[in-house]
Order: C-alpha cells, then sequence, then structure tokens
C-alpha cells in the first residue's frame, strides 16, 4: 500500500500512498524527517559536550573539548590511543565525570544522572555479555529493568535476535559463540531497549578482517533503519571514512576537526589530521601570499602555484601536504609537474607504490595500475610526477 | 591411564610411563598418614569397645553410634533421647548462622577490598589475614575483655542508659560474636578471589542496562562470584562445626557443643567409641553435604 518514493541521505523521507480507497494520491512525510531544513536531515542536537575537560592524575586526557552530535547521525570519534575517544564515550554513558564541562543528552545536563538512569546503551569493546545468562536473557535484562511486561519483553527480545540474525541461538550461552556472533547479540542488547544513543566502543577491534568488513555494512544499515544515533569510537580510519556520517578526529586530548568524511580526508584542518587519517607527503613550502582559503606558495621544485588552505596561513615557512595517490607517474600527469627518482616500489595488483626521492626528501607515490603496462617505472630511473593544485593542501607547519 | 600406556608401548619400554607415578610416592605417602590414616582410625575407634580405664579396645560394636540416639538403660531396653541430636542440631545452626553473618559482613567487604587500587588491595588482603598470626586462644581473651564486665564494649552501652556492670558474657551472641570473628577472614578471602577475576565491564554492562546498585548485585555479581561464596561457606562452616573454644570461653560452657562434646568424651568422659562416633556421624553429614554441592556446581558447569 505505502511505497517509499524519496530519499533524503539514502533515508526514507517521502511515501506515498497509492491505493487510497477515494483514488487520490496522498504524499505522506516519515516523521522522522518532519523536521529537516534545508537539504540536510534533522539538525537537532543528540548529544552535546560542552567545554569538557578531565584530568587523570597528571595526564590531562581532555582539554575543553565542544562539540555536537546530531540527531540521527552516525557520528565517530577518531583518534590514536589515549587521544580521549574513549573517555568522551565513557562520559557520555555514565562511568566517568567531566572535572569541567557539561554533557548533554536532548539539551538535558546529564553529568550527574548515574548511568542506570541515562536512556543511552554502550557496545562494549569486550562485548560484557553476561555468562551466566543465555542470549535472550542477555538481550531482555535491559528491558527488564526498564519494567517492561513479559509479553512485550518476549516479542522485543525475539525480534532483536531475528534482527541480527541469531534466533535459532536464543538458549545457548555467550561461551558457545563465535566472536562475530558476540559482536551481533551485544549490538541486539543494546538496541533492545530502545536508546535515544547508542554508543559504541571500538567493537570491531576484536574480530578478524573479513568479519569486520561484513559487520561495518551491518553496522550502517541497522543505524540507518532504527535512526537511533550512533557515537562511534575508533582509531580505524577506514572504518570511520566507510561508516560515518561525521567524523571527529581527537588528539591530545582536543577535537581537531570534525566534518564528512571526504572533508577530513581532502580538506584537513591541519598536520595531525592530514597525518593521521590516510597517507600523505609533507613539503616544505614558502608561503608568498594567503587568503583564508588558499596560499600562493613556491614549492621546493621551484614553481610558484596557488593551493588551497585550511586557514590563514602565516608567510614564511608551511607544509603543503599532497596524498601518494593524487601524485601522477608518467603519461598520468598533469597540473604542476618535476623530476624524482624512483627509490623502492612495491607491486600490489591494482596498484603500485613507489617511493621517489626529490631534492633530498622522500616522497610516497602510489599510481593505479590502469592499463597492463602500468608497472614501467624500474627502481633507479628518473620519472616525471606532477599534481592538479587543488589536490594538495597548505598546512601551518 | 590404558590409553596412555597403549600410546608409550609403541614408543618405548613401558618403565618410562611408570617413573612419573613413581616420582609422586613421597605425596602419596604424606596424604595417606596426614589425611587418610588418621581418619580410619577414628573410624576403626567408632566402632570399638570402650576401655575400662579410658582408651579403647579394638572391635566391632555399634555402642557409640546407638549411643547418639538411644539411653540404654538398667536392665538394657532402648530409649529415645534426644540430648544428643539436640546438641548437634544446635551446632549446625550456631554454625550456620555464623556462616551466614560472615556472608553478609565479607561480601561487601571483599567487594571494597577489590575496588581498591593494587598496592592497598594487597596491604588490605594482608591486613585480613593479620588475626592469623596470632594465636586463636589469646584473640578469643581479648574478645573476652570487649564483652566483659567493664570491657569497652559494655561501658559504651552504659552511655546510652544500660545498667551499671553489664556483661555481655557468656550468652550465644557472644559465642556467635566471637565466632563470626574467628572465621571471618575464610570468607573474606575466597570472595575476594572471586570478586577481583569479576569482569569489571560486566558490572558497568549491568548499569548500562538500567541495572541499579541492588539489581546488579543480585543479577551480575552475586552468580557471577557464587563459586567464591560457596567456598567461603564450605570453609567457614566445616570448622565452625567442630568450634570448641569459644562455646566454651565465651558462652561459659552453659550450651554444650559437639566440638566440646567429642572432646569431653575423649578427656573426661573416657568414651572414646562414643566421641569417634559423632566425629564421625559429623564427618559424614559433612560429607553428604559438601557431595550435594559439589554435584550441583557439576550440573551448572555442564549447562554452560
Amino acid at each position: 500500500m505505502f511505497r517509499k518514493c524519496s530519499f533524503i541521505d539514502n533515508r526514507p523521507a517521502l511515501y506515498v500512498l497509492n491505493e487510497h480507497p477515494v483514488g487520490k494520491r496522498i504524499v505522506m512525510i516519515s516523521k522522522r524527517c518532519l523536521n529537516f531544513g534545508d537539504s540536510q536531515m534533522s539538525q537537532q542536537t543528540a548529544v552535546g559536550v560542552n567545554d569538557v575537560s578531565k584530568k587523570f592524575g597528571s595526564y590531562q586526557a581532555l582539554r575543553s573539548v565542544n562539540f555536537d552530535i546530531r540527531e540521527n547521525e552516525f557520528f565517530t570519534m577518531l583518534g590514536p590511543s589515549g587521544c580521549g575517544k574513549t573517555t568522551l564515550l565513557r562520559m557520555m554513558a555514565g562511568f566517568e565525570t567531566p572535572d569541567t564541562g557539561s554533557i548533554q543528552l536532548h539539551h538535558q545536563n546529564i553529568v550527574d544522572i548515574p548511568p542506570h538512569k541515562r536512556r543511552v546503551n554502550t557496545v562494549f569493546q569486550s562485548y560484557a555479555l553476561f555468562p551466566h545468562m543465555t542470549l535472550s536473557q542477555n538481550v531482555a535484562f535491559g528491558l527488564e529493568n526498564l519494567g517492561w511486561g513479559q509479553a512485550k519483553i518476549e516479542a522485543r527480545v525475539g525480534e532483536m535476535l531475528e534482527r541480527v540474525h541469531m534466533q535459532d541461538f536464543a538458549s545457548r550461552k555467550p561461551a558457545q559463540l563465535s566472536g562475530g556472533q558476540r559482536q551481533r547479540i551485544a549490538l541486539a542488547r543494546a538496541l533492545a531497549p530502545e536508546p535515544k544513543v547508542l554508543l559504541l566502543d571500538e567493537p570491531l577491534s576484536a574480530l578478524d578482517l573479513k568479519l569486520r568488513q561484513a559487520m561495518r555494512d551491518e553496522l550502517r544499515s541497522l543505524q540507518r533503519d532504527t535512526g537511533i544515533t550512533f557515537v562511534f569510537v575508533t582509531h580505524d580510519q577506514e572504518e570511520a571514512l566507510d561508516m560515518s556520517d561525521r567524523i571527529a578526529v581527537l588528539g591530545s586530548g582536543e577535537v581537531q576537526q570534525i566534518g564528512t568524511p571526504s572533508k577530513v580526508y581532502e580538506e584537513p584542518a591541519n598536520k595531525f589530521v592530514a597525518d593521521f587519517i590516510g597517507e600523505t607527503n609533507f613539503l616544505d613550502v614558502d608561503v608568498l601570499e594567503s587568503s583564508g582559503t588558499s596560499a600562493t606558495i613556491r614549492t621546493p621544485f621551484g614553481q610558484v602555484i596557488t593551493v588551497p588552505c585550511a586557514s590563514a596561513v602565516p608567510h614564511g615557512k608551511a607544509t603543503l601536504s599532497i596524498r601518494p595517490e593524487k601524485l601522477n607517474l608518467g603519461d598520468q600527469v598533469e597540473g604542476v609537474d618535476f623530476e624524482a627518482k624512483v627509490v623502492k616500489k612495491h607491486y600490489l595488483g591494482g596498484y603500485t607504490h613507489y617511493l621517489l626521492a626529490v631534492g633530498g626528501a622522500e616522497i610516497r607515490a602510489s599510481r593505479r595500475n590502469a592499463s597492463r603496462a602500468g608497472d614501467d617505472f624500474p627502481i633507479g630511473d628518473n620519472v616525471h610526477v606532477g599534481f592538479v593544485e587543488n589536490s594538495a593542501r597548505v598546512l601551518v607547519k | 591411564m590404558t590409553d596412555l600406556s597403549a600410546d608409550n608401548r609403541t614408543q618405548g619400554p613401558k618403565r618410562k610411563v611408570n617413573l612419573p607415578y613413581l616420582g609422586l610416592l613421597p605425596a602419596w605417602v604424606i596424604m595417606g598418614f596426614a589425611l587418610i590414616l588418621p581418619i580410619f582410625i577414628i573410624a576403626a575407634v567408632s566402632v570399638s569397645t570402650r576401655g575400662a580405664y579410658g582408651g579403647f579396645d579394638w572391635g566391632v560394636d555399634f555402642a557409640g553410634y546407638r549411643q547418639i540416639i538411644f539411653n540404654e538403660g538398667w536392665s538394657g531396653e532402648m530409649e529415645f533421647t534426644p540430648q544428643y541430636l539436640l546438641i548437634i542440631l544446635r551446632t549446625i545452626l550456631l554454625a550456620g548462622v555464623t556462616t551466614g553473618i560472615c556472608l553478609l559482613l565479607a561480601v561487601p567487604v571483599a567487594y571494597w577490598i577489590a575496588s581498591q587500587p593494587g598496592n592497598r588491595k594487597s596491604i588490605l588482603v594482608f591486613l585480613v589475614t593479620l588475626p592469623f598470626w596470632m594465636s586463636m586462644i589469646l584473640r578469643v581473651y581479648a574478645w573476652m575483655i570487649i564483652l566483659g564486665r567493664g570491657g569497652p564494649l559494655p561501658r559504651f552501652l552504659e552511655i546510652f542508659g544500660a545498667q551499671e556492670g553489664l556483661s555481655l558474657m557468656y550468652n550465644d551472641g557472644a559465642t556467635l560474636a566471637a565466632m563470626v570473628y574467628t572465621y571471618i577472614p575464610l570468607m573474606v578471602l575466597p570472595v575476594f578471589a572471586s570478586i577481583e577475576k569479576l569482569d569489571g565491564t560486566l558490572i558497568e554492562a549491568a548499569h548500562d542496562l538500567y541495572g541499579n546498585r541492588w539489581t546488579t548485585l543480585r543479577r551480575v555479581i552475586l552468580p557471577l562470584t557464587a563459586p567464591g561464596i560457596v567456598s567461603g561457606a564450605i570453609l567457614v562452616f566445616v570448622p565452625a562445626l567442630g568450634a570448641v573454644l569459644e562455646p566454651i570461653l565465651m558462652g561459659g560452657g552453659k550450651q554444650m557443643m559437639m566440638g566440646s562434646l567429642i572432646q569431653l568424651q575423649f578427656g573426661g568422659g573416657r568414651n572414646w567409641p562414643f566421641g569417634a562416633a559423632i566425629a564421625m556421624t559429623l564427618l559424614i553429614v559433612v560429607m553428604l553435604v559438601l557431595i550435594v554441592i559439589a554435584l550441583r556446581s557439576a550440573q551448572k558447569d555442564r549447562e554452560v
């Protein structure tokens, strides 16, 4: 009777009622999308992190961190270990208290609310399934504590187990499951009480590579289907790029950048972000002139070019970040070009990675082997290298 | 065993298999002399006849066991007497209550110790075992001072209007206090060990899933620390059954307990077979309880 008709940001936004008794078409707008403004999804804040600082002994884990997580968003906190991402997640769950600042859930300060009264659930890194309970008892645990009726609990547990394809294992104990299955149960258990926000603490890190890939898809579609805000913590940049609506890159207790995956990859705000996400080459350059969005620089190879930049870069020394896949070799060259010598190469089938020496610096380039004759730059030879201006980025040194 | 020897025969001479068992011989000898032989001797004494001047004469006679339930009249008729059964029941009750109180006190203490940072944890565990370094009889005397007339506790109660010259000694409560004090470390240590093994994120998960403290304790912490609690309960209950000092010194010996009853038969009563029969009865009861517990936990393991 209903047909999904229009998608906004991959979510069904409009439903069309086709066979209305009177014969008219009635357009219905899905409830979830009622409050979207322009082309974006709803901008309501699910979690607000306001000026949060935390010290563990003499170690400053977080330095006045500020950001908002939007409703229905797959939000990732990405950073190396010790960057404070897990501490932030644990603050949202209620297991840590900020020294200063506040954490808000739907505009309500929750700092003083104990974990068992917060409508958020966590998927723990180690899954933390109760070993003495069956899988259905595990999933039912939260619902029982919320005081749901027996019949409602049973229905919900069945529904959740089915959703994660574990309905045949309901009466097993966690010890009888594989890592991936435990992961699914942990997800089902955390999603069953319909939390306002789901917190995921590196949930894929204990799985093997293949399973991790499959779970990424599953997590993403679970998030889309349930419409619950996901806050995902990881140190794996590929995971973050693949799944997130937005990524907060954290480093040394501070937010380095927040943005969509392509934004943080293509337009890193600083050296830390450029270095942490993906691979990149840093070249020392001189800034001759700069505005807020672009800068005119002299490259080490002598050219004067104009390149995008994150913020106003001061005159003098700066860093040019250029990613290996954006350096073209041989016949693929366009834009700024220079000569370099092949030092090392790694043939990887689809790609060949080259280590090149130029003017005393070593840079990495990766070349897509588009044709069979792709692998034709022998070690020791000079090769023609180039990049398009707007694929590089000037960063504060 | 058979598999092992069959396996080894294909590889080499058989004596290689027996050597490890031979190596265990000292252990077997010690076990045999220290643990098994004494029990067999007591079992033998329990079915022997009473010696004319104390001690016993070897033989097979169940008079000792009969005496627990029946009183033999002058003319040899058997009359049911509950007095010894009552002593046994009272002893089991006292040991049970001791175990219960120890459990109630030890779980929070163990939980608190387990939540302390590493260094302080080991100091606290050491402090729990500290009383063992002093003779038990001295510790019981210390309690006699605490509870006795003019002792700190009666003095304290006098402030709140208790009559002057109050003594809290020589009653079941005093016995119980000393028993709990004596045996509580035996409960704290195994409970602590099992709480420490408990994965802290499980407790976080319980809170995260809307469980308050009580729910978390009842549905997550207690079930998962049950093995430690059971072994603690056994470690307290079993010696509490045989306690002699506390009932005599603290209870004033007014209420006969099994331990002092047995001691009496081997001492002043000069009825070794009867004393041994009570001891054996106690042993069998304890064994039965332990076997039931072991079977139940084995069954639980199979379920997991």
